[in-house]
């Protein structure tokens, strides 16, 4: 792991998950349709997505990727279609499902103004980790140290992302829901990334991931799918695509 | 889940050129008409002038009308958005009603502010008191605005309903407040509506066939409101299937 | 986790954000106090002035309040924080007292203010009779004001176009406050010869109106906050 700069990311402590219920598939869509602003941005899509599986999301701008993600994060009306998360009907209920989801989206979720002990704190009380936890997810993600009590508003890009990445972690979610979480990083960070992710799957967790690196996040899922026109399609691996 | 059929829809219609009149609405068009007309001769011609207001009495026939109407369309929006919201189904027709009912209501409401405006100025000689009705229709009129920007917001057919019912809801709360912190307020303007109790028995009669008429041509307005609705939603339904088309297209290519 | 207990969670990170930033302190406050030197711009006439201060107190207090709720928003919407709650799975009801909470210290701190503003601007007299009733008036019209700025502050965060929609939806709902609190804190201050005891029947409105906006927020909230 990377020495650079004094932040070290100790693989010591691993990640953790709470994993009650545990249920099989995790994520499952049936012709799913999802609407924003009267565009169809998924058109119809169909998945299946089994527990510990690191599941890449490819596909170019536009395609529906970061609608998958946030459909499955309860955030995304159904339209039409089936679509189950963790054994809850969306059209049911887009609220249940949420407290076994992590995800980490576009923006940090972040509040500026505190730091990033702070933040941490407060995402992690949300969810009713112990203080332990959270210096644990500190730690993991190298920042226990002269980064804890800087106001966010003056980190650099990659190291917002790398406290919403701690955050993600003290959330102990089942579901992993990550949309280009490369991105802002620098070459250490996407290795630690990396762990991050192989460890929670590893523990458990399962982890979908929305991104343009084709190597390296090809190098890191176990399963790739390509979104193209608002459905999806199993792209072999090993192959071309 | 179901779309809504289009009246007087044949099963072959593609593209949907028809009015939203049915044998029903235009009976009570027609019924609406009758009776606008008879006020019209009544309130106008064949009833007597008020032996205090004079002929400016005769404002009375349009505004009392118009304000009985505002509150109704209002009520009828407050119960359309409980029943959205309360019923299991979540019918977006009961999301329609309350719009359409809205839209109506602040048509009257405005002719109701400005009729009894200028009667208070030939009465009183003031355009405006801060009695406590008019001061509640004034806020109800701004407050209905503001739901029907809210109808706007985008969103899902369901997003707008749940959110518009919740506003209608609060709007249902607010009314009696204001209506009351402005009675509290203003005690000694509290004038009753002239209209009370030294009405002759043509003058009642006339302002009974208002009411009468304006009901008519409100349930009249709002029927044909809520078609045009319920279509707006149709297409924008069948806009997803063209659109889902197209967005499937788009995948192929790739 | 209890709504409670995510109340006080919510409601201490939104003061700490304060505290951090002090942009109330910095930015608001300051606005507000200009709002009550412009009314006397526009007044002109001491007199006047001193008769129509509860009423200016409280005006300034409703427009400051739509800057506070915008604050109190965007610091959620900026970085896709209120986002993250929703997927978090917060309580809505929990985010909305806790929002709530925080509003009304908030509030509490600038509606002093700008009492003392009046005390020094408009000659206010502030005697010991009715300071029970005074006091009472801000708790009930602040409770108040913060479900509402809260609620619909929810809505109108997120979506471009929306702010523009807050004092539209806001200041016909708050009416009754304005108006029962200024006839309370009259009635406090003994302004135009009220006497403290008129003023309690308006604490009861407050208080109605506090309550009704309070459990239907609550409710409602969650919904509002839904895209």
């Amino acid at each position: 792991m990377s020495h650079r700069n004094g932040r070290i990311a100790n693989p010591a402590i691993s990640v953790a998950i709470r994993m009650e219920p545990v249920v099989e598939p995790v994520v499952q869509l049936t012709g799913v349709v999802a609407v924003v602003g009267g565009f169809p941005v998924l058109a119809g899509a169909d998945l299946t997505v089994h527990r510990g599986e690191i599941l890449l999301l490819r596909g170019p701008n536009g395609a529906g990727k970061t609608s998958l993600l946030r459909l499955c994060a309860g955030l995304l009306p159904v339209e039409r279609g089936v679509a189950t998360v963790l054994g809850h009907d969306l059209s049911v209920s887009r609220t249940a499902v949420r407290a076994f989801v992590g995800m980490l989206g576009h923006s940090n979720g972040l509040y500026a103004d505190l730091t990033v002990t702070d933040n941490v704190r407060f995402w992690g009380a949300t969810v009713g980790a112990t203080d332990d936890e959270i210096a644990a997810s500190l730690a993991r993600m190298g920042l226990a140290n002269r980064l804890a009590d800087v106001p966010v508003s003056r980190l650099s890009a990659g190291q917002r992302r790398r406290t919403a990445l701690a955050c993600l972690v003290a959330r102990r979610a089942q579901l992993w829901l990550l949309d280009e979480p490369h991105a802002g990083l620098d070459a250490a960070g996407r290795d630690e990334l990396d762990a991050t992710l192989r460890e929670a799957a590893a523990a458990g967790a399962t982890v979908m991931v929305a991104s343009h690196e084709l190597e390296r996040a090809g190098a890191l899922a176990t399963r790739v799918v390509e979104l193209g026109g608002g459905l999806v399609r199993e792209v072999p691996m090993g192959g071309p695509a | 889940m179901t779309t809504p059929t289009a009246p007087n829809a044949t099963p072959n219609d593609t593209v949907d050129r028809r009015p939203t009149s049915t044998r029903f609405t235009r009976a009570l068009g027609f019924s609406a008409l009758i009776g606008i007309v008879w006020l019209v001769v009544f309130g106008l011609f064949l009833s007597p002038n008020d032996l205090e207001q004079g002929v400016s009495v005769r404002n009375m026939y349009i505004h009392v009308p118009s304000a009985w109407l505002a509150y109704l369309a209002f009520i009828v929006t407050g119960i359309a958005s409980a029943g959205y919201l309360f019923k299991r189904t979540r019918s977006l027709q009961w999301d329609r009603i309350a719009g359409a009912s809205a839209e109506v209501g602040v048509l009257f409401m405005g002719i109701a502010l400005v009729t009894g405006s200028l009667w208070g100025r030939v009465t009183w000689g003031k355009y405006w008191t801060w009695d406590s009705r008019l001061t509640t229709t004034a806020f109800l009129f701004i407050t209905y605005i503001g739901y029907l920007a809210v109808r706007d917001l985008g969103g899902s057919h369901h997003q707008r309903a749940r959110r518009s019912a919740i506003i209608a809801l609060f709007a249902v709360l607010e009314v009696p407040l204001v209506h009351f912190s402005v009675k509290w307020w203003r005690p000694l303007h509290q004038q009753e509506s002239v209209a009370d109790g030294k009405l002759s028995g043509l003058m009642l009669f006339s302002l009974f066939v208002g009411i009468v008429a304006f009901t008519l041509l409100y349930v009249w307005m709002v029927l044909h409101r809520l078609r045009t609705l319920t279509m707006q939603d149709i297409v924008d339904d069948r806009g997803l299937d063209v659109a889902l088309a197209e967005r499937r297209a788009e995948g192929i290519v790739s | 986790m209890t709504t409670w207990r995510v109340a006080r969670l919510v409601a201490a990170k939104d003061l700490r954000i304060e505290a951090r930033s002090r942009v109330v302190v910095n930015q608001v406050l300051p606005f507000s106090l200009l709002v009550m030197v412009l009314f006397a711009f526009a007044l002109d006439n001491d007199t006047v002035l001193t008769r129509v201060a509860p009423g200016l107190v409280w005006l300034a207090t409703l427009f400051s309040m739509l800057v506070l709720v915008q604050r109190a928003f965007a610091v959620e919407t900026a970085d896709g924080a209120l986002d993250a709650l929703t997927v978090a799975g917060v309580r809505p009801s929990g985010l909305f007292l806790g929002k709530a909470m925080a509003m009304a210290v908030q509030l509490v701190v600038l509606e002093v203010v700008l009492l003392f503003a009046a005390i020094v601007l408009y000659k206010v007299d502030v005697g010991g009779a009715g300071i029970v009733l005074l006091v009472t008036t801000f708790v009930a019209a602040t409770t108040g004001l913060a479900f509402v700025g809260t609620l619909y502050g929810g809505l109108a965060s997120g979506a471009k176009g929306r702010e523009t929609l807050l004092p539209l939806l806001m200041l016909p709902v708050v009416a009754p406050v304005l108006i029962g609190a200024t006839r309370a804190t009259e009635a406090a201050l003994g302004t135009n010869g009220a006497s403290p005891s008129e003023g309690w029947p308006w604490i009861g409105l407050l208080v109605l109106f506090a309550a009704l906006f309070g459990a239907g927020g609550t409710l409602a909230f969650g919904t509002l906050i839904d895209a």
